[in-house]
């Protein structure tokens, strides 16, 4: 990477949608008047919910949210990637497939088939997958929703030519800093946050719950160890299954984590 | 002779909708022969998955439905549960869940109105451009929008998908003093709810009723978010456990939402039916506000859809303000649930409409089998009405530019929320 801030007067940014929620493009249009500041800093060339529509337009950062689950998505990807010097995804579905990546151990089709009365009418893949399992990703926001914080950074520091740094350690590190009772030793609750990355402000944990790992993994995570201790609370194997198998259950650690568990209920 | 023109217009002309579409009109001998209102949403199969999870995770999963409105899942979500565990959370919890709640219409209202509906109604491209324009305007609707934010994370620790949200309750009182510096931003904002509603009652507005049946949710003695009986403004009157037998959910064929009909025909939910249906229950304060504005409902304009929404943002605020000047910090802010096997309801108004959500759960809690009836669905047959009234009054012999805008204009009336791909609307009219 990077020095996007030589590239042209004012760089060029899209905002493109796969599946998803739209959550995290809120991280853009809750901004309040910041929002305004950002649009004087840089051209908004396509975003749709927000207005701007020119989706086949040659941008320095294409921002994607959601994951892919068509057959015109698959073209869609990539395109953007085409007209995009930067490719930054961000949240958990365009990261790590999303939730809706739940799918990708069922039946799809079944599925489909219990749901819509014409299933045949709607293209859809049998699986939600990252962006990065289509196209080269230059870098990675994670988060259920992302803050708004992430993407005003991430921009700032792109505009000041420099490469943004990835915060990879654990949700604990930052509960520690902030001085919270420790819900899992204390609480004796099964807090996903030893295995899961920082970057949400240790809110679960804020409010006494366990934190149910809406950043994703954390770099060099040890969810056996995690496993064991949940065990030594009682959880049942499928129940530890499931704690892996959420917001981000298809990033691989988490995905072989949560197929672990599963294993173990049938030794 | 005849003459026979087939136009394909592929523009992309519905930004600011959520989801992807496409409108197909086929004119013959200047009536509509068919209106076709496509959605390609991208099924993410939420109702199959939430199968087999355990009732604690029902609130975080189903919020990732909608980002704009995930307060509105998890309140159906927590009230379909806790019928079926027979609990009663009690004062507390119900008054904050209808400030939680509070907080989403304004969020959700100031956003639609403000970067999503204005900039259109006034031809700009976008909230930046319109920024330009009307300064004040623009940062009063995003100080609207932002006090809406700050509500949902006095409660939730963030405004998208909030965590403070449990079955029983919420996880964590906020402490009396967040209350108190909160109560005084509300207030702060009274003024510019205020200003918003009589700018918005003075709009240049289309002048086009049609007749269509409303559809809300009433409860004796409050404007409706969270509780209720479904009624219309042609004399239904359920309980919510009945509403499969007078609503129901079918898949067009030429698209992937599915369409939900109210005895076979479309009617309206959202803030505009919400008033014509409740608009006995606002406070004299607002009631005497929307006099001096001369507002009046029932109205059956769905143009001032907007007025409906600045008016429901004012009573947000309003609300807002008497739960946070009560507020106290409980012992406990949940009852703990002992979870049965069972069948259970909730039906709240999320800031687009009713959200119908039923759960079958078995003795551990874990889901059976779930419904969800998002209020988009529910529009969808109703947009289509629209759309073909309203053009053939705009009247047809307009070039399709103009039919393209005048069509774009309908439909973002409903803000529909079609959770959701990228938004595009192609326009596509066949004249023969």
């Amino acid at each position: 990477m990077i020095k996007v801030a030589n590239t042209s007067a004012k760089p060029k940014i899209a905002v493109h949608k796969f599946s998803s929620c739209d959550g995290c493009q809120l991280a853009l249009l809750n901004l309040g008047e910041p929002l305004l500041t950002l649009a004087n800093l840089v051209d908004i060339i396509h975003f749709a919910e927000a207005g701007p529509v020119e989706p086949d337009a040659k941008v320095d950062i294409a921002f994607v949210e959601g994951s892919i689950t068509t057959p015109d998505e698959l073209h869609r990807i990539q395109r953007v990637r085409a007209n995009s010097r930067y490719l930054i995804t961000i949240g958990a579905c365009a990261t790590a497939g999303g939730i809706q990546a739940l799918r990708n151990n069922a039946n799809a089709s079944d599925w489909m088939a219990a749901i819509y009365a014409q299933p045949d009418f709607i293209e859809t893949l049998d699986t939600s997958t990252a962006i990065a399992e289509h196209v080269r990703v230059d870098f990675e926001l994670w988060g259920c929703p992302i803050s708004s914080q992430q993407i005003v950074a991430v921009v700032r520091v792109l505009l000041f030519g420099v490469a943004p740094l990835q915060e990879h350690d654990s949700l604990c590190l930052e509960c520690k800093r902030q001085g919270n009772v420790c819900v899992l030793v204390t609480g004796q609750k099964p807090c996903m946050g030893p295995v899961t990355q920082t970057g949400c402000g240790a809110l679960c944990p804020k409010f006494g719950r366990a934190c149910y790992a809406c950043y994703g993994p954390k770099e060099n995570a040890n969810p056996d160890s995690l496993s064991e201790r949940f065990q030594g609370f009682g959880l049942l194997p499928d129940e530890i299954a499931d704690k892996f198998l959420l917001i981000n259950n298809a990033a691989p650690v988490f995905a072989a984590a949560g197929q672990k568990a599963k294993e173990n209920k049938h030794d | 002779m005849t003459k026979r023109r087939d136009i394909s217009i592929k523009v992309p002309v519905l930004a600011r909708v959520e989801g992807e579409g496409a409108l197909d009109i086929e004119v013959r001998d200047g009536k509509i022969e068919e209106l076709k209102l496509r959605i390609f949403e991208p099924p993410r199969l939420f109702e199959k998955f939430l199968e087999g999870r355990s009732y604690g995770e029902v609130a975080d999963i189903v919020a990732r439905i909608c980002g704009i409105c995930p307060v509105a899942y998890q309140m159906s979500a927590v009230h379909a549960i806790e019928q079926v565990f027979e609990c009663d959370p009690g004062p507390w919890v119900r008054e904050m869940r209808r400030l939680l709640y509070c907080g989403e219409w304004l969020e959700s209202h100031g956003l639609h109105v403000h970067l999503l509906a204005l900039p259109d109604f006034f031809g700009f491209n976008s909230v930046a451009e319109m920024a330009k324009k009307f300064p004040d305007e623009v940062k009063r609707g995003l100080a609207l929008q932002g006090i809406g934010n700050e509500i949902v994370r006095f409660l939730g620790g963030r405004s998208v998908h909030p965590v403070g949200v449990r079955i029983g309750g919420f996880y964590k009182a906020p402490a009396a003093a967040e209350a108190v510096a909160l109560v005084e931003k509300v207030r702060q904002q009274l003024k510019h709810a205020e200003a918003l509603l009589r700018w918005s009652a003075a709009l240049d507005l289309p002048d086009s009723s049609q007749e269509f049946v409303s559809v809300s949710t009433r409860h004796t003695d409050e404007y409706p978010m969270n509780e209720g009986h479904i009624v219309s403004d042609a004399g239904l009157d359920l309980s919510i456990d009945k509403f499969e037998s007078h609503f129901k959910e079918q898949q067009a064929p030429h698209s992937t939402a599915l369409h939900c009909h109210l005895d076979g025909r479309p009617y309206l939910v959202g803030p505009l039916a919400r008033l014509n249906l409740n608009h006995d229950l606002l406070p004299d304060a607002v009631k005497s506000l929307l006099r001096d504005c001369g507002i009046a409902f029932p109205n059956q304009n769905m143009f001032h859809s907007i007025i409906a929404r600045s008016v429901e943002i004012y009573y947000g605020l309003f609300e807002a303000a008497r739960i946070l000047e009560n507020y106290i910090v409980p012992d406990l802010p949940y009852v703990d649930v002992s979870p049965k096997a069972g069948i259970g309801f909730g039906c709240t108004e999320a800031p687009r409409g009713l959200l119908w959500h039923r759960y079958e759960l078995d003795a551990d809690g874990r889901i059976v089998q779930a419904t969800i009836v998002p209020p988009t669905s529910q529009n969808q047959a109703r947009i289509e009405e629209d759309l073909h009234n309203e053009l053939l009054t705009f009247g047809l012999e307009h070039d399709d530019a103009a039919l393209r805008l005048r069509a774009e204009m309908v439909i973002r009336n409903y803000d529909p929320c079609i959770s959701c791909s990228t938004h595009f609307l192609d326009l596509r009219i066949k004249r023969s």
